[in-house]
This record gives C-alpha cells, sequence and structure tokens, in this order.
C-alpha cells in the first residue's frame, strides 16, 4: 500500500468520482478491465444528506434542502480500503467509485489515473468550459460605457 | 372525524387501473420517457426538486410523470420518498461566490465586476407563442464567446467594502433543522429560510408581491441574483477530511432594501436573501422579499400588521404539502360527522317549527 497518498489527492479524486456521469464512469471502468477482489465493509447504501447554505451568501447556516447520496466502502484482499460517495442513488456507481479509491493508493495508480481520471477530469472541463463559453456570450456590453483603459 | 368504512376496495382497485391508462393517455402517442421529462420540462424538475426539498432530477421526473404533470402531487410523492433516506448528514455550507454562473445579472451596479450575464432567460423575450416549437426541428446552437477565468464576487461585497449594507454576521451557529425538529414560534431566521425555500412558489410570490403594493413594504432591489452550479461537500468522518460529494445548481437572490439609521448608527442598506435549488428565479426573488418583510423585529421596524411581516402567517401556510393535505382531506368520507349535524339541523327546525305552532295555538286561543 502507498502511504505517500496526501489528503489532497484523494480528495480530488474522491471529488471528481461523485459527481461523474453515471454511464461514462461505467463505461471507462469497463474498460480498465481490473475487477480487483474485495470484501465489503459497508454495502452499498442510498441515503440523504441536508445540504446547507449561508445567510445573504457569507453569513450563518442554514439548512437549504436535501440532496441523495449513495455510500459504500471496500477492502481489497492487501487491506487497502476504498470508499466510496457518490451524488445520486447509484450503488453501482458507489461501488466502481470504492473500487477507484481503493486501487489509487495501490501500484494500479498510475494506470488508472491515465485512463479513468485523466479522462473524467477533461471531459468535465470541457463540459465547464463550453457552458460558461454561452454565458460569456451572453454577457452585456453597454456601448455607452466609457471604458478607463487609456 | 372520519371513519374507517369497509368495502369499496374493488371501486378503488379499478380507479388506480384506469387512472393508469389515463396517465398513459392516446398510446398511438409516444411514451414520455424520463430523460425527456428531465431534460425538455426542466424548470418543472426543478420547482418539483425546491418544494420536494430534494436535489435529484431524475426522481423529480419520474414523479411528475406519475403525478400526471400535477406539480403538488409530485412534490408530495417526492416528500414521501424523502422520508424513506437515512439521513447520513449535513454538508459544510456551500459557497455561492465560487459559484460556476450561467446567469448573474444585477438591477443596481451596472458596471459590476463579472459583468451582466444574461444566461439562458425568459426575459426580453416578446412572450409570443413560439409556433416553430410546434413542429419538430433541430434548436439552433447558441453563440460562444471566450469564457470568464477569474471568480465572480458577490455584489454586496462592495457595499460591505463601504459599510453602507449591514454586514451578515459570519458563523458557525447549528442551524434549525424542520425536518427534525416542529416548527416552534418565534423562529429564528435559519428556519424561516428553511421553510420559505421549500414553501410554495405561489403562496411566497404572493406574499413578496403584497410588500410590493404597500403592505409592509421595503423597498427592494435585486442587488444580484445568479444562477449556476456549486459544489456540495461534506466531512467523512471515516476519512477524516471534507470531500466533494456532488454538484447542486441553485438560484440566488440577494436585495438591498430600505436603510434605517439612528443618531449613533449612519444610514445603511438592509438586505434580504433568497436561495433555491434548481433555475427557480421567481421564487428566490419573492423569497428574498419574504425573508426581509419577517426581519422587521431584528431590524428595530414596525409591526404594521401586515400578512408578510406575521412569521407564524407566513411559515404556517407555506407548505403546499401540508396545505393540500388538510385542504383535500374534507372531501374523504365524513359520513358519521356529517350525520349527527343533519340531525342537529333537523332537530332545531323541528324546535322551530314547533315553537311557531305553539304561538299561533296561544294567539287563536285568546
Amino acid at each position: 500500500m502507498n502511504t505517500t497518498i496526501s489528503a489532497k489527492d484523494r480528495k480530488a479524486w474522491m471529488g471528481l468520482l461523485a459527481s461523474a456521469d453515471d454511464a461514462r464512469l461505467a463505461e471507462l471502468w469497463r474498460a480498465f478491465d481490473h475487477e480487483p477482489a474485495f470484501d465489503w465493509l459497508r454495502a452499498p447504501e442510498a441515503g440523504g444528506v441536508m445540504v446547507r447554505g449561508r445567510m445573504g451568501g457569507s453569513g450563518a447556516p442554514f439548512n437549504l434542502g436535501e440532496m441523495t447520496v449513495t455510500r459504500c466502502a471496500l477492502s481489497l484482499a492487501d487491506g487497502t480500503v476504498g470508499h466510496g460517495y457518490v451524488q445520486g442513488r447509484s450503488k453501482a456507481k458507489a461501488e466502481t467509485a470504492a473500487k477507484i479509491d481503493a486501487l489509487m493508493q495501490t501500484d494500479a495508480a498510475e494506470t488508472l489515473r491515465a485512463r479513468v481520471l485523466i479522462p473524467l477530469q477533461e471531459e468535465r472541463a470541457a463540459a465547464k468550459e463550453a457552458r460558461a463559453s454561452k454565458a460569456a456570450a451572453t454577457k452585456v456590453d453597454f456601448f455607452t460605457m466609457v471604458r478607463g483603459e487609456d | 372525524m372520519y371513519v374507517a368504512v369497509k368495502g369499496g376496495e374493488r371501486a378503488i382497485d379499478n380507479a388506480h387501473a384506469w387512472l393508469a391508462e389515463e396517465r398513459r393517455g392516446d398510446t398511438s402517442v409516444a411514451e414520455l420517457s424520463l430523460v425527456q421529462i428531465r431534460e425538455q420540462l426542466a424548470l418543472a424538475v426543478n420547482r418539483v426538486m425546491a418544494e420536494g426539498s430534494l436535489f435529484d432530477p431524475d426522481l423529480a421526473a419520474l414523479a411528475i410523470k406519475q403525478s400526471r404533470g400535477d406539480l403538488i402531487e409530485a412534490i408530495f410523492l417526492i416528500r414521501a420518498y424523502r422520508t424513506t433516506l437515512p439521513r447520513f448528514g449535513y454538508t459544510l455550507p456551500v459557497d455561492t461566490g465560487a459559484m460556476a454562473c450561467d446567469r448573474r445579472i444585477s438591477a443596481t451596479f451596472k458596471d459590476a465586476p463579472g459583468g451582466q450575464v444574461l444566461g439562458p432567460t425568459f426575459d426580453y423575450t416578446h412572450r409570443l407563442l413560439d409556433f416553430k416549437l410546434a413542429a419538430e426541428g433541430e434548436a439552433a446552437e447558441a453563440p460562444t464567446s471566450a469564457p470568464r477565468t477569474e471568480p465572480t464576487p458577490h455584489i454586496t461585497e462592495f457595499l460591505q467594502g463601504e459599510d453602507i449594507i449591514e454586514r451578515e454576521p459570519m458563523s458557525e451557529a447549528q442551524p434549525g433543522d424542520l425536518t427534525r425538529e416542529p416548527m416552534a414560534f418565534p423562529a429564528d431566521r435559519s428556519v424561516r429560510l428553511q421553510s420559505l425555500t421549500r414553501g410554495d412558489e405561489g403562496f411566497i410570490l404572493g406574499m413578496a408581491y403584497s410588500t410590493q403594493r404597500g403592505y409592509a413594504r421595503n423597498h427592494a432591489f435585486v442587488g444580484e441574483l445568479r444562477i449556476g452550479t456549486v459544489a456540495v461537500e461534506m466531512e467523512i468522518p471515516e476519512l477524516g477530511f471534507a470531500i466533494k460529494i456532488g454538484e447542486v445548481e441553485l438560484t440566488e437572490c440577494e436585495t438591498v432594501n430600505q436603510f434605517k439609521g439612528s443618531k449613533t448608527v449612519p444610514p445603511q442598506f438592509t438586505r434580504g436573501y433568497g436561495l433555491v435549488f434548481g433555475q427557480s428565479e421567481r421564487k428566490s426573488i419573492a423569497m428574498a422579499l419574504v425573508d426581509r418583510a419577517l426581519r422587521w423585529k431584528e431590524l428595530g421596524e414596525d409591526n404594521l400588521g401586515a400578512a408578510a411581516q406575521d412569521e407564524e402567517f407566513v411559515l404556517s401556510h407555506s407548505d403546499n404539502i401540508q396545505a393540500t393535505g388538510f385542504l383535500e382531506h374534507i372531501k374523504l368520507p365524513h359520513y358519521v360527522d356529517f350525520q349527527s349535524e343533519l340531525e342537529l339541523v333537523r332537530k332545531l327546525r323541528r324546535e322551530a317549527a314547533e315553537a311557531v305552532e305553539q304561538m299561533a295555538a296561544k294567539e287563536a286561543a285568546e
């Protein structure tokens, strides 16, 4: 087991997996073609978490409403523990996320990163950028405005 | 009261079978899929998520299909479902300042840093029916432009720099949760906001409109309205740190309201706040106006006796599931109740008739 994994790295991949598209994650995982042996520490279960906001965006917290989350935990044959916390109600997605979380702590990490995480990350960045570009095109340019560049 | 009555099972089963058939409609017309509802009736899905108080677009789409498009029925289904979900915990408060904005406008500052971004809005459309939509066809692709990379700060931050608007005191106080404890009055602002964000859009809109028409007017400007997605993070005890567990689409409205001042405090603008799941613009503006009206006591304003200032009135009547449950129960069998009223009215009528007869007999005798 690789002990040099930082919480920051793990946060990054778990966050990416949490909001990944179910079908796309399943597809990349199938293509990775490596089903590890594992034992459940906690079988997948769907539940709700209460999402909080802040008054005025920056003040005291309040409860906004719930969202669905599915979680599970498993351990690989070598004892590496993987956790899956994903948005929505897909048990399969939580299971895949937990397996990836576990394998990312093993020697398989680099291949897995290249073949699953990086494609997910790039597609996600592209989708975000596509949306941001459409938003940018709806930005109002006031032609009466005096700009202060000169 | 209503009592359990035996019988009627067959009628009920048959009624439900017919309901299923009517829900499907003409079978020569293609069936609606959940993905179609989720993608093409997104604002209905948003409303069901906001008032159902559960962010899950697929479930909301299912509820809309099952309810034949009756959104309050769909909200009811979502509320019932969410009670079956184990609660895994509470998230960290979302950072709306870091929102990936699809839309962001300000009615108060033309040159707000980040600009006026209209997003996919109905504003400035002519509200003429578009018969092109009646025919099938591909939608035109939206134009694009170089995306912004810098953050889009909240507009109230600039006002706060000058201290010209009240500050939202930052705290980590535990907010009330009306899904855990029943509402009690007076309710603090955290509970009021939770109640307003899941309240009926029509009711909150009506209350907000009443303040604009003069019932506890508070002179609201939309300081900022933003719609977009934010990351949701939660502390995971078994990991010992917080991770992102997903993303939600939100609409946030910050109003800048009438100022107040005193001999010791210089005049300062006040604030109202709306935050709602999904693209729910009307609801979030209305929420901000009602939030502001309900803050009269903490801001030292007068109670003008307006409905929008009365938190018990607003919060007790804004939940459309409670309201519809109580309203619609009166259509259920009340045979025993009504029987006793019927007996009573007959008795009163009999007594009245007898009194008249006695009076007539007495007069005749005299």
